[in-house]
């Protein structure tokens, strides 16, 4: 449809300037399907994200904090439409970054990796670090992993707005500049004013860089790290940082990347055992039901086409199990068809004439199309519930696909069967083998 | 007998003669025996050699990849286990290309694989890779476990409420225990299918087996509906005087053609799935069309032979 339009549309522009008028056909309005990675090519990394430093309430706030800076890592690195969820399984916070199309996994996992874990940290009472270390020494596993020395806080790489590098102009080192958001300007100074006269210590990636002694209250919301940079290092510093810095540190624990080969194969091969699926169904139905067949396979072309423009809309990401379960429904939105014709012709072979057959045969077969459809709709929902990525996919074109099957089924054939039928006596043997 | 039968249904689709009434109610115990049989050899493959769980499952790698020129197997073989600290399966997928099954392997290890392998062959392309944390399978597993109990609970519950009227001579919690019996049997089958396949053929179970589980169990039940629906439908018309066994067995003759077509659709649309889609879809189809013909049985030669046997046993304890 849209290139017949618009080949006709630039033809009559075309005349429309020629003669000077200033109105033009619109275009027609496109949109295209949106792949999954099994399709379209491309990876699904899966990080497991470290929330043993933080608080049970602000974990899911420090997990959003996570995905927008991953968000926006990916997003510089040219990834059309990445998608980055967080994804709970038991104690453990995920985050799941799915990339289509990157031809070079290897680099974008790098770019990921590269995002530096920026925290700061303040300094515990000297009691407290006292008998921390002596807990380690006893051999104390929980202890092991505890820094004796500074305690972790709020104040994370999420509320970071820009970096940039400066020169100390007393000691010309290099330094790295922190300027905070506005929440993060509030938390920084609550931070300096409790710790007047105590250091704080700012962590990259679990190491500590440096560890000024706090003087005052803090309200401008900047920081400066100087450590023992080379300008090289400052800078690269100050760019990761710019690109996001992570609140909590991940580790990748899972991958799946396809080949944009691979993924294009397996379509095409979908894309052809679904028209074959339609064919075998078409040819089955005219050949067991007749006119009957007929109409219901017409309802199927109108099916077909309404379930892609949903999927278009929403928009659903089509997976190949996705086109497995929309070839699926395209063998169950015949089943309400079946359901339909064979209830007429039961209604027939009664002796009823083919009207009041076909009436009574739409409204009789209602009940089981929705109780036994229902069952699917039920799987689907479960599905699509309890799963992510691929699978979810699956569910929701299948969902889809029984409700619009159930549409189609009652209100497509139904019409088109007695828009034919007109007043006419019919040959029952034609129409519904009956 | 059965032949007799299976003769007299492939007759009655042929010609479709309402006249011809199959005595299926009658003949039961012949469906039992092969449903019974089918049940019993899939739960002995099942308790001796179980499913062959996948890298979805224990956490691994799979990795495809292809060279445009040809190249042994063994001598691949002979890299990886040079490189690869675990067990190692490769599998050649038509003539240039190789699939290998192993252990986790972190990204550094693969990006190393993948130059040993360029430096064999310098056409070498890499076309799926997968790597899972043991963490990740488990996660998975306990999905899947979620999954099945809910549409199980979800689809039981609806068929109780569906056939809350039809309370007589059955009551329609009955009617839901049946459908639920019905599920399990139609997915027993394809699971005892799969554990002969796991160790006879070395197929793997991956997270679209689960999934066509639960696609056969929202079928197996939408199979059964249909025949429940006819039977509730005449269990309903006014002076009925026909004996429930009678009125079961006449409801299953009057839907056998819908049964079986209604299923027969559905298998044409995956049959083309299976020869002419992706060779990655092929197990996940391959379970979808034994659990979809089992359901179709079932829902012939089962569920309401079963209802009937119910009703039966209610006589008999209330005489």
């Amino acid at each position: 449809m849209p290139q017949p339009y618009s080949k006709a549309k630039n033809a009559v522009n075309g005349v429309l300037a020629s003669k000077n008028i200033t109105f033009r056909l619109p275009d027609f309005p496109t949109k295209p399907f949106r792949y999954g990675l099994d399709i379209a090519g491309g990876t699904s990394l899966t990080y497991r994200a470290d929330l043993a430093g933080i608080q049970a309430i602000d974990q899911s706030s420090a997990m959003e904090g996570l995905r927008d800076v991953v968000e926006r890592r990916v997003n510089m690195f040219g990834v059309q439409e990445p998608r980055v969820e967080i994804a709970k399984s038991g104690n453990e916070r995920r985050l799941i970054v799915e990339l289509a199309g990157v031809k070079d996994i290897h680099q974008a996992i790098q770019m990921i990796g590269q995002t530096p874990f920026l925290e700061f940290r303040i300094e515990r009472p000297q009691e407290e670090t006292k008998v921390i270390l002596e807990k380690q020494k006893a051999g104390d596993s929980q202890a092991q992993n505890i820094d004796p020395y500074f305690a972790p806080t709020n104040l994370t790489g999420r509320y970071l707005k820009k970096s940039t590098v400066e020169i100390d102009k007393t000691t010309y080192q290099p330094m790295v500049s922190l300027q905070f958001d506005s929440e993060g300007t509030k938390l920084f100074a609550e931070l300096t004013k409790n710790s007047v006269g105590k250091r704080i210590a700012i962590y990259i990636d679990g190491a500590p860089i440096s560890a000024p002694v706090v003087r005052e209250e803090i309200t401008g919301g900047n920081a400066q790290i100087s450590g023992q940079f080379t300008i090289q290092d400052a800078k690269t510093l100050s760019r990761n940082l710019n690109e996001g810095a992570l609140p909590v540190p991940i580790s990748l624990i899972s991958q799946q990347s396809i080949g944009a080969s691979l993924g294009a194969d397996s379509f095409n091969k979908s894309v052809l055992a679904g028209l074959i699926g339609f064919g075998f169904i078409a040819l089955f139905m005219i050949a067991y039901y007749r006119l009957g067949g007929v109409f219901s396979v017409i309802a199927l072309g109108v099916y077909t086409p309404l379930v892609l423009f949903i999927f278009k809309i929403i928009p659903v990401t089509l997976t190949l199990s996705g086109i497995a379960g929309f070839i699926l429904s395209i063998g169950m939105a015949v089943d309400a068809n079946i359901l339909i014709l064979e209830r007429i012709r039961e209604e027939i072979r009664k002796g009823k004439d083919a009207m009041h057959a076909i009436n009574e045969g739409f409204m009789r077969a209602w009940p089981s199309i929705r109780d036994s459809n229902m069952s699917t709709i039920i799987t689907s929902i479960v599905l699509y519930e309890l799963t992510t990525g691929i699978v979810r996919g699956f569910a929701l074109t299948l969902l889809i696909g029984v409700l619009v099957s159930m549409f189609s089924a009652i209100f497509v054939s139904r019409t088109l069967i007695l828009a034919f039928l007109g007043q006419k006596t019919i040959n029952n043997k034609i129409w519904f083998r009956a | 007998m059965v032949s007799y039968q299976l003769s007299v249904i492939s007759y009655q689709l042929l010609v479709n003669q309402s006249y011809i009434m199959l005595h299926i109610i009658n003949n039961r115990k012949w469906f039992y025996i092969i449903s019974g049989t089918a049940i019993a050899i899939s739960i002995v493959a099942l308790l001796i050699w179980w499913l062959k769980p996948g890298i979805d499952f224990l956490g691994g790698t799979y990795w495809e990849f292809q060279f445009k020129n040809q190249i042994e197997k063994s001598v691949i073989e002979q890299t990886l286990k040079q490189n690869i600290q675990g067990d190692i399966t490769i599998q050649e997928q038509g003539s240039l290309a190789f699939s290998v099954r192993t252990i986790d392997i972190s990204e550094q290890d693969h990006q190393k694989l993948v130059q040993i392998l360029k430096t064999q062959d310098a056409t070498f392309e890499e076309l799926r890779w997968e790597t899972i944390g043991p963490a990740v399978g488990k996660t998975l597993r306990d999905k899947s476990f979620r999954a099945i109990a809910f549409v199980i609970i979800g689809i039981s519950l609806y068929v109780a409420i569906a056939f809350r009227r039809a309370s007589r001579p059955v009551q329609s919690w009955k009617y839901g225990l049946i459908t639920v019996a019905t599920l399990f049997h139609d997915i027993i089958i394809p699971l005892g299918v799969f554990a002969l396949l796991g160790r006879f053929k070395n197929v793997e179970i991956d997270t679209n087996f689960v999934v066509a589980m639960l696609v056969i169990m929202g079928f197996s039940v939408h199979d059964t509906i249909v025949v429940f629906d006819r039977i509730r439908e005449k269990l309903r018309t006014p002076n009925t005087q026909m004996a429930f066994p009678e009125l079961v067995n006449q409801s299953l003759n009057e839907t056998i053609t819908r049964s079986v077509n209604t299923s027969l659709t559905v298998l044409l649309a995956i049959l083309a799935i299976y020869v002419w889609g992706s060779h990655t879809l092929q197990w996940f189809i391959m379970a979808l069309m034994i659990g979809i013909s089992t359901g179709m049985y079932s829902s012939i030669f089962i569920a309401s032979t079963l209802l009937v046997d119910v009703w039966k046993w209610q006589q008999r304890r209330n005489n």
